[in-house]
């Protein structure tokens, strides 16, 4: 496969994502003004009076045709304006900008935790049907799609820090006793052990413990789930059958011959699965008090703070926008198939 | 290739759908069981709140806070309700919202996908161009937007759940209608005078039934799930409803001072719903899918 | 005799399902000896798949050897440790199967695909692996090699498929090749290919061979000595002339029987049974005045004008006359189906005149012909008879839609009558009509789509491929009844398909299509016997036959 041809469905790839770009930003737009009465009257706030209204509404450009308003709102974005947050005087923005870091942590360690323990679990119960590796999977499958996401953290909370006392209390990143390491990318358990502190490290992966094993618990259903599947089908297939034919050896047939190939429809999956882990961090970080821009929101849903609100939701779509055009390049990357779709 | 045998004489006559699901239920004892609980759910909706020992909002129905014990067997909450009241009233109200919320996008959703799959062009990419933006967001952050921008309301909750869910049902219609498009059974039914719309709704949807049923069945579990996450977070529901979601809300401040009872026993009933649902899906696909039958 | 290299002694298997346990063969022996060619013949469900399977000890999970032996080189197979049977696997016993694109990782290159079993097997290094799979690609004959080494299946014609399985089935010269159907599924004059590239590369290596297939006339083209199996076991075994000559049994005599030979006739091909009651083929008669008339028919897909435009049909012509039956022959891709579905109004064209019973209906749009009055005087008998039918419809009720549609007049009753009354005329057992698909044979399933075919009383009936689903002996019970519903209804048919042997039987003209176009066309008879043009004449020379019957009567005596 040439580089040349690599790089064209590259490009293609990312040039599918304008209209998805667009699309969103017309959703986002069309909830900002969907507001039943005076959208003005929702961003300046319940403390407003007359004049501040009237001033919100010149700003936000209510007086004009949807369309130019919907202008105003895509160069308002592409200046980075997000509108101000009610609650705290500082943007939109710049909150955001301040909380994602923490959300990536959680959502990234998450991710790692369960892709390492379901993939390996998915394929060795493909491989060992009807035994016990086979029934955990389908156990932790069904448990993991069934248990609400909120009420698994809280009863891990209960067990391991009102029982057993192993975990620290649910108040954020750190404990009160520690500072947070110089920033060098915003993730504490990384830039601790940079900056050389293993104190430090140790006390932020406590914190982080309980939440990203309540985040882990609920995306390793999914995808140990489709790895499964995608192994037996693979491992049924007419082509594992002529290698089995041929005499190849078990390791070889497995890996080269069934896993890559079941990794395909896991590769899609994940999309999915971040639709979902977005979300679910919403709710994890509500009960874990994490500081991510998922408990911004939920914060800002109280105070009725909808310019703070919209923004998350703006930004959350374009973060997963990103994510899901990344798995469709690793996929047109191991695909060699892809281009004939096209 | 095709067998030259004869089939079995024993091969029965037309089976009714009651003997069906007798056989069913009989073949896997799983979906006996799932069944039976998908009927309990069903009828502590229906007649829990004509049943139950104590007024659901009665705050000061017993002590504040107390554990379990037998005046009160899921304990009592901080504002000395009975939490088992409650419990069980919320069936209905979670319920009919996941329902409501299942089968608006299922009908919607069944009939885009439908029509995009068959007639393809134009309708298809606009179709698509429409499922592809509803997912081009994570799912429960779009319900969070919707909800606020529309109102925070319980019907607002299930218009949200509705449109998230419209794109799985649009995509899984498409697919098995696309499958099926030049199928054999459709070009005969072509054949036999059947219009294009009468071959779509009358020939290949109804065999699409089977694997939907399954989708619609785990569609039902997440979306109470997703309903219980939006009134955790505060969208929907208002206190003194009792609904699931809320409940743990409440009881979030509590567990972790050891009153465990506030949270435990209304995200049990949520798992145990969910969970109901997951499983009925397969004795569902059965049922609805004649080759299941001897 | 010589000693086999494999011997297989009353081997039994069963495998263990929802139902219970069913055994799938039992007792069944067989040998083969250096350099030989078994062939092991049967129908669905005869068990000549799991000999093989439990031979290669790749069984199902579900699958067991529950008796028997198999000895290859005077080592036990049968109890043998698994590591020390993918030794041999590729390496000594190796097997090849259907539908050769399937049968390759479709995210490997090909070259590499070859080259894993040469290092599996220690016959080649790391270093010199890609070097010893490309002369493999060349034994198998494909082009540019060094090219194709780097090439995915995807990318390759479904012959080329074939051939790098057998590249990698033969790689490591093993003693003996199991070609499991091989050939089905693949162009007749492209099956030719491959079979003589198996002997050839047989013959050079002195491999043996076992055949496994459902078609008579390969097995007695390609092999020495012939196995009939049916339902598990073994019927007959003999050298392949022997048994052609002086079959013992009678579920081979049916088998031979049922075989389309150059020179039988479609009463023939019944059992002796059946052929004594069957009534005699009625006299023919001249056909009548024209039914449908196709003048300059076409077809592109795509953008005219764009590079991935496609004509599939170029300027086809050609007349069926009342009573008449007009075979339509070519391979795949010579544009028969999309003619088809041009003629029966499933397709709109891209230009050309379609006249049928004096109407011009190309020009009604595909979409709008399906309440046209004309509609049920026009209809096809598809190829695959569970595809056909619809999963979730009894076969009463499969029967009943083209007459509630089209038939407005009549009530329910009357339509309930007229199935019956078509069921008795397809040989259709009343009692059958309330099952459901999935609870038919396939010989069943046919009657009801060709019931449901003929519910209108049609003028025209367009046969697409109806009998290449079919076992080979109900294949011949469909054809004598196709044959005598079009003289008892008065039918025209448009006969498709590849097979020029079966249409030879039905059809008085036949016409020749590739790549769109007539190349050949005339009476059945001249065509089959004097082709005059070289593309005929090459479809006639791929079509294995098996050796010309010279007897008619058990007792042997010359006809």
């Amino acid at each position: 496969m040439s580089l040349g041809v690599k790089s064209r469905r590259v490009l293609n790839r990312l040039l599918q994502a304008v209209p998805t770009i667009f699309g969103i930003l017309v959703v986002c737009f069309l909830l900002t003004r969907a507001l039943p009465g005076d959208p003005a009257a929702y961003f300046a706030g319940d403390m407003a009076d007359e004049a501040s209204i009237e001033q919100v509404r010149e700003n936000l450009g209510l007086n004009q045709s949807m369309p130019m308003q919907f202008v105003g709102y895509v160069s308002d974005l592409a200046q980075g304006d997000l509108g101000v947050a009610i609650s705290t005087g500082q943007t939109v923005t710049q909150e955001l900008a301040k909380r994602l870091p923490a959300s990536l942590e959680l959502t990234l360690a998450a991710l790692l935790l369960s892709l390492v323990i379901a993939i390996p679990l998915g394929v060795l119960a493909a491989t060992r049907p009807n035994t016990w590796v086979d029934h955990l999977c389908r156990f932790l499958v069904t448990a993991g799609v069934s248990l609400p996401t909120f009420f698994t953290g809280l009863a891990l909370l209960y067990v391991f820090y009102y029982l057993l006392g192993w975990a620290p209390p649910p108040i954020g990143r750190l404990d009160m006793m520690f500072l947070p390491p110089e920033t060098v990318t915003g993730f504490y358990t990384i830039d601790s052990l940079i900056a050389g502190d293993w104190a430090l490290f140790k006390a932020s992966l406590a914190q982080m413990a309980l939440p990203v094993i309540t985040l882990a618990l609920f995306t390793l259903a999914p995808i140990a789930r489709m790895t499964r599947a995608a192994m037996l089908q693979t491992l049924a297939s007419d082509y594992v059958r002529t290698a089995r034919a041929a005499g190849l050896s078990g390791r070889r047939v497995l890996v080269t011959y069934a896993f890559r190939n079941a990794l395909l429809p896991v590769v899609t999956t994940l999309g999915m699965v971040f639709s979902f882990v977005l979300g679910a961090n919403v709710l994890v970080e509500k009960v874990f008090a994490w500081p991510g821009i998922g408990s911004f929101a939920v914060e800002a849903l109280v105070v009725s703070d909808y310019a703070a609100v919209q923004g998350f939701v703006l930004s959350m779509a374009l973060l997963f926008v990103s994510l899901n055009l990344l798995i469709d390049l690793a996929y047109t990357l191991i695909d060699p198939r892809v281009s004939e779709e096209e | 290739m095709t067998s030259s045998s004869v089939t079995p004489a024993t091969a029965p006559a037309r089976d009714g759908l009651w003997h069906h699901l007798r056989y069913i239920m009989a073949e896997n004892p799983l979906t006996g069981i799932s069944f039976a609980m998908f009927i309990g759910l069903i009828i502590m909706a229906i007649f829990g709140p004509y049943l139950v020992p104590f007024d659901p909002l009665a705050t000061g129905a017993g002590p504040a806070l107390k554990p379990p014990n037998l005046a009160h067997w899921f304990g009592t909450d901080h504002l000395g309700r009975d939490v088992f009241s409650r419990v069980v009233v919320a069936t209905r109200l979670d319920l009919l919202i996941s329902v409501s919320a299942v089968a608006l996008s299922f009908v919607f959703g069944s009939i885009i996908g439908s029509l995009s799959g068959y007639f393809g062009g134009w309708t298809d990419q606009i179709a698509g161009r429409f499922m592809d933006t509803i997912m081009a967001f994570p799912l429960f952050v779009l319900a969070m937007g919707i909800v606020a921008a529309a109102g925070n309301s319980v019907e607002n909750i299930v218009y949200a759940t509705a449109i998230i869910n419209l794109p799985f049902y649009a995509r899984m219609a498409r697919a098995e209608v696309s499958i099926r498009r030049n199928a054999g059974f459709v070009q005969a039914a072509r054949l036999s005078g059947n219009s294009e719309l009468r071959v779509l709704f009358g020939h290949i949807f109804p065999n699409t039934l089977p694997p939907m049923m399954v989708q619609i069945s785990l569609n039902m579990g997440w979306a109470i799930l997703n309903a219980a996450g939006l009134s955790f977070i505060g969208l929907g529901v208002q206190p003194p409803t009792p609904e699931w979601g809320i409940m743990v809300a409440e009881g979030a401040n509590f567990i972790i001072s050891g009153e465990w009872w506030l949270v435990v026993f209304p995200g049990m009933a949520l798992m145990l719903a969910v969970f109901t649902f997951n499983l009925i899906g397969d004795g569902l696909r059965d049922l609805v899918d004649p080759q299941r039958r001897t | 005799m010589a000693i086999p290299i494999l011997d297989v002694q009353r081997l039994t298997v069963d495998f263990t399902t929802r139902k219970g346990i069913v055994r799938a063969i039992d007792a069944v022996s067989l040998h083969v000896t250096k350099g030989e060619t078994l062939g092991i013949v049967g129908e669905s469900g005869s068990g000549k798949s799991v000999t093989s399977y439990a031979v290669m000890k790749i069984l199902d999970r579900a699958g067991k050897i529950t008796n028997g032996k198999i000895t290859y080189s005077g080592m036990s197979l049968h109890k043998i440790a698994e590591s020390d049977m993918r030794d041999i696997r590729g390496r000594e016993i190796s097997m090849i199967f259907q539908n050769p694109r399937a049968a390759l990782n479709p995210i490997r290159k090909i070259g590499k695909q070859v080259a894993d079993v040469l290092i599996q097997h220690n016959q080649a290094t790391k270093a010199d692996a890609r070097e010893k799979a490309i002369e493999m690609l060349k034994a198998v004959k494909i082009a540019d090699a060094e090219q194709r080494f780097h090439a995915y299946p995807f990318e390759l014609s479904g012959g080329m498929c074939q051939r790098i399985v057998i590249a990698i089935a033969l790689a490591c010269r093993p003693q003996l090749l199991i070609a499991d159907e091989p050939t089905t599924g693949l162009d007749v004059t492209t099956q030719k290919a491959v079979m003589d590239l198996i002997v050839e590369l047989t013959a050079r290596f002195n491999m043996s061979t076992i055949l496994i297939t459902h078609d008579l006339g390969l097995a007695a083209a390609y092999c020495d000595r012939l196995m009939v199996m049916e339902k598990g076991r073994v019927v007959e075994q003999n050298a392949s002339t022997v048994l052609f000559q002086s079959p013992q049994k009678d579920y081979t005599k049916q088998l031979l029987r049922a075989t389309p030979r150059r020179d039988s006739n479609v009463r023939d091909l019944l059992p002796e049974a059946m052929h004594g009651k069957a009534d005699p083929l009625p006299q023919s008669i001249p056909p009548g005045p024209p039914v449908l008339t196709v003048s300059h028919l076409k077809m592109g897909f795509g953008k005219p004008g764009s590079e991935n435009y496609h004509l599939a049909v170029r300027d086809l012509s050609f007349t069926i006359r009342q009573g008449e039956s007009l075979g339509l022959v070519g391979e795949s891709g010579c544009g028969k189906s999309t003619t088809s579905a041009m003629v029966m109004r499933l397709l709109d064209v891209t230009d050309g005149h379609i006249e049928f019973l004096g109407q011009d209906i190309a020009s009604i749009p595909a979409s709008q012909f399906a309440s046209h009055p004309l509609r049920g005087k026009l209809q096809m008998v598809f190829q695959d008879p569970t595809d056909s039918l619809n999963p979730r419809w009894s076969a009463e009720r499969s029967i009943e839609d083209p007459l509630k549609n089209l038939s407005k007049g009549l009530g329910k009753t009357e339509r309930k009558a007229r199935v019956v009354e078509l069921a008795g005329l397809v040989g259709l057992p009343t009692h059958l009509l309330d099952r459901f698909p999935h609870q038919l044979s396939g010989g069943q399933k046919a009657r009801v789509g060709i019931a449901r075919a003929v519910a209108l009383d049609p003028q025209l009936l367009i046969l697409d491929e109806p009998t290449a689903a079919l076992d080979v002996s109900v294949q011949a019970i469909v054809l004598n009844l196709l044959e005598d519903l079009k003289h008892r209804l008065g039918m025209s048919y448009l006969f498709i398909s590849h097979d020029l042997n079966v249409v030879r039987l039905l059809c008085d003209r036949i016409i020749v299509m590739q790549q769109g176009k007539i190349v050949e066309e005339g009476d059945a008879r001249t065509i089959m016997d004097h082709p005059e043009t070289d593309y005929t004449r090459s479809l006639l020379a791929a079509i294995p036959h098996p050796p010309a019957r010279e007897t008619h009567t058990d007792s042997g005596a010359l006809a």
